[in-house]
């Protein structure tokens, strides 16, 4: 099975790429100023000697520094992320438990600007040089230069404060004690603000390389043959412009996915999301420095597992490409 | 019948073009089951006059005047609508490059099907059917896989193949063919032609078909019509035209097509030799990262030759025969897997790559491509004076000799401070040719020199060649896929199959007597080969 | 050089971003004059409105501070951290770029693989993880900045020498004995720097955007005012005063918008492809 050999092959490349993200975490810990074991600690944790003397002791800091590197690796293999003096937690719990938070709001951000970013995409691309291409491109450009964190404040503001219409914050409505329907619809009202401002920045990203793809693809050979036999204008967009000027734009969309769990981190942060982001933000003004890395492992994993999928879906969608090569 | 008549037509040019119209006054008619062949160097208008035929002009073009009529009904203000129906359905067409014209990412049947869908002819069952007999009357093997099949699976004259069947797939009464067989092999370009010409004479269809070369002219067409600038400037039956050509530029044009008939030789005897290769050979691919994958390609086996000084040795070969990986390996552009190479009595092979640069001045290259060739930062006579720099002479004096060697490939002194782009493919292909000579070599790789040139200006090319090679004692490697050049410039001439010389002989005796059946197969595809052209 | 410049003035949209960023970099130049005094200064009540008072018209923020001066010095900050951290980025991409495209084989392998590695991590929260260890400081910051934006860079870089390298007057260089590094220095990168030109101006844009995103979490450089750290700071006090977060995402929204329609203007003026389709 080929198919099979490649994933395989794909996922001893992940693994490769994860241990090397955790080879870079314990380089900048002892990067940082101070004692590695203090660092760790974080703030409020470097005061406690007893915890102090058992991160000395858990990762070696007496040992040379290849057996400390080794002990960091076989922990993190063995997913022990951690303990956080702060939260009196260990950091694989803290993060599994807002995993699914994120999740869901990466993924709907994720869905809802790549859909949208084709579409437009494509109107523009169609309307090349005319007003309604002027407006999407205008629009794209405009959200592509405003920081995602302001614009997450403004609509804040406008659509929660003023007008009303949606929540402000959080995940759901806390004391509601909603259950099954009504619970999930109280949850997506939640998200529509988070996902939306998340999202509108690579709507904006994915409309550009979408519309920029198609008129590429409008110039192409086959174009011209699809037109020499008489095919009507709207089946040359959808059968031969459109389907190829997908594929380059997904490719890319998924190699980018790093991005927006970067991003949830602010929309996160301003929306009271309890996502991973936010417990990054929390970790940073509590100088949890465990949480952090643990949250930026877990993060790189994430983005790891996406890539392999897209790229998996894109061997099965393009021909061209031979899968197990 | 008259199938397409043309009257008086002209096409304007945007503003800012170099000429008003791209065809200017353009009157021509096919009639049905004949060839019309629009002949032209680049730039002549002949492909505006195809894709105005089919009303796939680009935007910035539009016509000015005139009439186009296919089967008595006029074309010019057909609305958009009415033009895509006659589209496939009346008018067929087929362009120049096959690897492009194809959807990748559409199978084979999905792509001749969406011809009838766009026409609703037929039920599913019978446009599935008739895919199948298209495939096969175009002479694809196997048309049930060809037709499971994506484009990047199939060779490039398959693929032209496939170009054709879905042209033919309405039997249109006119085929327009624009250069169908510019990017193919000379023996693929035959067959094809072949097929086209046996498909018009069983359908009646009528042919619109455009191309550069008097070949291919010989080869099948009925009318002929010659543009120059875009306007017509001669036309009538072939043989007239091919003959008793009326007009100068027919004349000029059919004077530069090489003859297949070898001038007399040159007296070598006594001249020492230039350039010794023995026993090179050069594999590809191999090489993957978990083992297996990438396919072996032998570009060269067992590769041996001598060329003496004033000589010129002819490799000719079809795309993939590895002729070019021969030129470059000689020159340690690539690094051959093994292999003997002595210029003059200089052993060029082993020699590690940091003491290789002294001697690289005895074996210099001319390049295809006269536009990719030119550092296009640098200024003409920089670009000449950077190699007797590399060697190490002071630069006041190489630039003397840069402008001396302008002067000797006839450009002036004058362009030495003037950059490429300001220069014709013609005059850059000298200015390659100078700087190949600013290092006084023995030895001269031309590869393809002439086949990104019109034909007018690659015989100036060739003529400039053999020039300077009488004048410096040259010994030359002359790379090419035209058996018709290699006639004219090579003293012998070694013919290269998957990497393999399988025939090397004097040029004259090659021609008249080949001995190797793949040789054979080569000189009978050559377009035009036995018909006679009026001589210059 | 004409021709350039005709080409670039044809974009409207270029001309226009060229006009706001000569607006943003003389605010940031002219800023120590108009308000010569710290931004972090206290001057006058707090939560004063826009145009409310003379000489205070973008209003004041929760501690009394001037949002206009903030504006205008924060300006400094941005273009610096833009400028600085790109060059960075750049001094770390086109070489290992040049050399995988050059050398292709193992090397380019490694280096690919190098890039990739760089590519797959979530670009911000490893600028987070950078600067938090390191601690907030202009050097951290921008350090931070060029490690998360080289690696296009280094793709584009190996793209174009890839291309050049096999392009007939670099083989031509090699038949007539330059040197490598002369090959790659002289007849290679000369011609990569229309793209790289072109993708610089864009990452201005991105570094400025990043490194508002960072003093926005509270990670910029706690002796400037920027203007990531104002929309930080007023966003507790979003519902009573809203101005202070907003003028300042205007100044960047500004600044951001200008460099990407210059780097559009540049890409129609660098790379003329209508042109070249007619030749």
């Amino acid at each position: 099975m080929p198919l099979l050999r490649f994933i395989a092959g794909r996922l001893v490349k992940g693994v490769i790429v994860l241990i090397a993200i955790a080879t870079m975490n314990f380089f900048l810990i002892r990067a940082a100023p101070g004692d590695p074991a203090s660092v760790l600690a974080g703030e409020a944790g470097a005061a406690d000697e007893e915890f102090l003397r058992q991160l000395r002791q858990q990762f070696g800091l007496d040992q040379p520094i290849t057996t400390q590197l080794w002990i960091y690796l076989t922990d993190i293999i063995t997913l022990d992320l951690g303990f956080s003096y702060r939260q009196g937690r260990p950091v694989l719990d803290l993060i599994l438990e807002r995993l699914p938070a994120t999740l869901l709001l990466t993924g709907a951000a994720f869905i809802f600007s790549l859909t949208l970013g084709i579409i437009f995409g494509i109107l523009a691309a169609r309307r090349a040089g005319k007003w309604s291409d002027s407006v999407i491109t205008t629009g794209a450009l405009f959200f592509y230069a405003t920081p995602l964190f302001w614009i997450a404040l403004m609509s804040q503001i406008i659509f929660a404060l003023w007008l009303g219409w949606l929540p402000n914050t959080g995940f759901r409505t806390i004391g509601a004690g909603y259950t099954g329907l009504r619970y999930a619809l109280d949850v997506g009202l939640h998200l529509i603000l988070p996902a939306t401002t998340l999202g509108l920045f690579f709507t904006a990203l994915y409309t550009r390389m979408m519309r920029a793809s198609m008129l590429e693809i409008a110039g192409s050979d086959f174009v011209k043959t699809a037109r020499a036999k008489g095919v009507p204008e709207g089946r040359i967009v959808r059968r031969h412009i459109a389907r190829n000027a997908i594929l380059p734009v997904v490719t890319l969309a998924g190699l980018q996915a790093g991005q927006i769990v970067g991003g949830a981190v602010l929309t996160e942060t301003v929306f009271g999301w309890p996502g991973i982001g936010r417990l990054m933000f929390e970790a940073l003004s509590q100088r949890d420095y465990q949480v952090l890395l643990g949250v930026f492992f877990v993060s790189s994993a994430m983005v790891v597992l996406f890539n392999l999928i897209t790229d998996v879906v894109y061997r099965v969608a393009d021909p061209r490409i031979e899968v197990g090569r | 019948m008259t199938v397409l008549a043309i009257d008086n037509l002209s096409l304007a040019l945007p503003k800012l073009a170099d000429r008003t119209y791209a065809v200017e006054g353009l009157s021509l008619d096919i009639d049905a089951g004949e060839t019309l062949c629009v002949v032209g160097e680049s730039g002549s208008g002949k492909s505006m006059t195809a894709h105005a035929v089919i009303g796939l002009l680009p935007s910035a073009v539009k016509p000015a005047g005139g009439s186009i009529k296919l089967a008595g009904r006029e074309l010019i203000g057909l609305s958009d609508g009415e033009m895509r129906k006659l589209r496939g359905r009346d008018v067929g067409m087929i362009f120049q490059e096959p690897m492009t014209s194809l959807n990748p990412v559409m199978r084979i049947s999905d792509q001749i099907l969406e011809t009838f869908e766009s026409h609703r002819m037929f039920n599913a069952q019978q446009r599935m059917r008739r895919t199948f007999e298209l495939l096969e009357e175009v002479g694809l093997p196997d048309p049930k896989y060809i037709a499971r099949a994506f484009p990047h699976e199939l060779s490039g004259g398959q693929r032209q193949r496939v170009m054709i069947a879905v042209a033919l797939a309405l039997e249109p009464k006119l085929l327009i063919a624009d250069e169908p067989t510019t990017a193919l092999d000379v023996t693929t370009q035959a067959q094809i032609l072949k097929l086209i010409d046996e498909l018009r004479r069983k359908h009646g269809t009528a042919v619109l078909f455009i191309t550069h070369d008097f070949g291919v002219v010989a080869e099948i067409a009925d009318d002929v019509a010659v543009l120059q600038n875009g306007l017509c400037v001669e036309s009538g039956r072939a043989e007239e035209v091919l003959q008793k050509p009326t007009h100068d530029y027919t004349k000029r044009l059919l004077a530069a097509v090489p003859s297949l008939t070898p001038p007399p030789p040159k007296d070598l005897s006594g001249e020492p030799d230039a350039l010794i290769v023995r026993n090179l050979h050069k594999t590809y691919g191999g090489r993957g990262f978990f083992g297996g994958g990438s396919r072996k390609v032998v570009a060269a086996k067992d590769v041996a030759f001598t060329i003496k000084r004033g000589e010129t040795l002819g490799l000719v070969g079809e795309s993939g025969s590895g002729k070019s990986t021969v030129g470059r390996c000689i020159l340690r552009l690539i690094e051959p897997d093994d292999g003997f190479i002595k210029v003059g009595d200089t052993e060029f092979h082993g020699v590690p790559v940091r003491q290789l640069r002294p001697l690289r001045k005895r074996i210099q290259m001319v390049f295809q491509d006269p536009y990719a060739s030119l550092n296009p930062r640098r200024t003409v006579g920089r670009i000449i004076a950077e190699g007797p720099e590399a060697q190490d002479v002071p630069r006041a004096d190489a630039e003397k000799r840069a402008r001396e060697l302008l002067d000797l490939v006839g450009l002036g002194a004058s362009s030495a401070h003037r950059y490429p782009h300001e220069f014709s493919g013609g005059q850059r292909q000298r200015i390659g040719i100078a700087r190949a000579l600013a290092l006084d070599p023995d030895v001269l790789v031309a590869d393809e020199p002439v086949s990104a040139l019109d034909v007018s200006v690659q015989a100036q090319i060739l003529d400039l060649i053999q020039d300077l090679q009488k004048r410096l004692g040259l010994a030359i490697l002359f790379v090419t896929h035209d058996l018709r050049v290699a006639a004219q410039v090579c003293d012998r001439i070694a013919v290269m199959q998957r990497g393999e010389i399988v025939e090397l002989e004097p040029t004259a005796q090659l021609f008249a007597n080949p001995k190797h059946p793949y040789t054979r197969s080569l000189l009978a595809a050559v377009p035009g080969a036995h018909v006679k052209v009026a001589a210059a | 050089m004409k021709a350039f410049f005709k080409r670039f003035a044809r974009n409207k949209g270029a001309v226009i971003g060229l006009i706001i960023l000569a607006i943003i970099l003389a605010a940031a130049v002219l800023a120590p004059y108009f308000y010569p005094t710290s931004p972090w200064r206290m001057v006058t009540r707090p939560f004063l409105a826009p145009m409310a008072m003379d000489g205070y018209w973008l209003g004041t923020d929760a501690l009394g501070r001037d949002v206009a001066s903030g504006v205008m010095h924060g300006a400094r900050v941005s273009l610096i951290i833009g400028l600085v951290s790109t060059l960075t980025a750049l001094a770390i991409g086109i070489p290992i770029g040049a050399l995988a495209g050059y050398f292709g084989g193992l090397l380019d392998d490694a280096l690919m693989r190098f890039t990739e590695f760089f590519q797959t991590i979530p670009a911000f929260a490893l600028a987070i993880v950078i600067v938090a260890i390191l601690q907030p400081s202009l050097f951290s910051i921008v350090i931070a900045i060029a490690i998360v934006s080289w690696p296009p860079v280094a793709r584009l870089v190996r793209g174009e020498v890839l291309s050049l390298r096999s392009r007939e007057y670099v083989q031509a260089a090699v038949v007539i004995g330059q040197s490598t590094p002369r090959i790659i220095l002289t007849q290679v990168l000369p011609n990569t720097i229309a793209p790289i030109t072109v993708m610089a101006s864009i990452m201005v844009a991105s570094a400025i955007l990043l490194e508002s995103a960072l003093s926005f979490l509270g990670l910029g450089d706690p002796n400037m005012m920027t203007w990531g750290y104002m929309i930080g700071a007023g966003r507790t006090r979003l519902i009573e005063a809203w101005w202070i977060s907003f003028f300042p995402g205007v100044a960047i929204f500004l600044t951001v918008l200008a460099l990407n329609l210059v780097g559009e203007g540049l890409n129609d003026a660098l790379n003329p492809r209508l042109s070249r389709e007619g030749g």
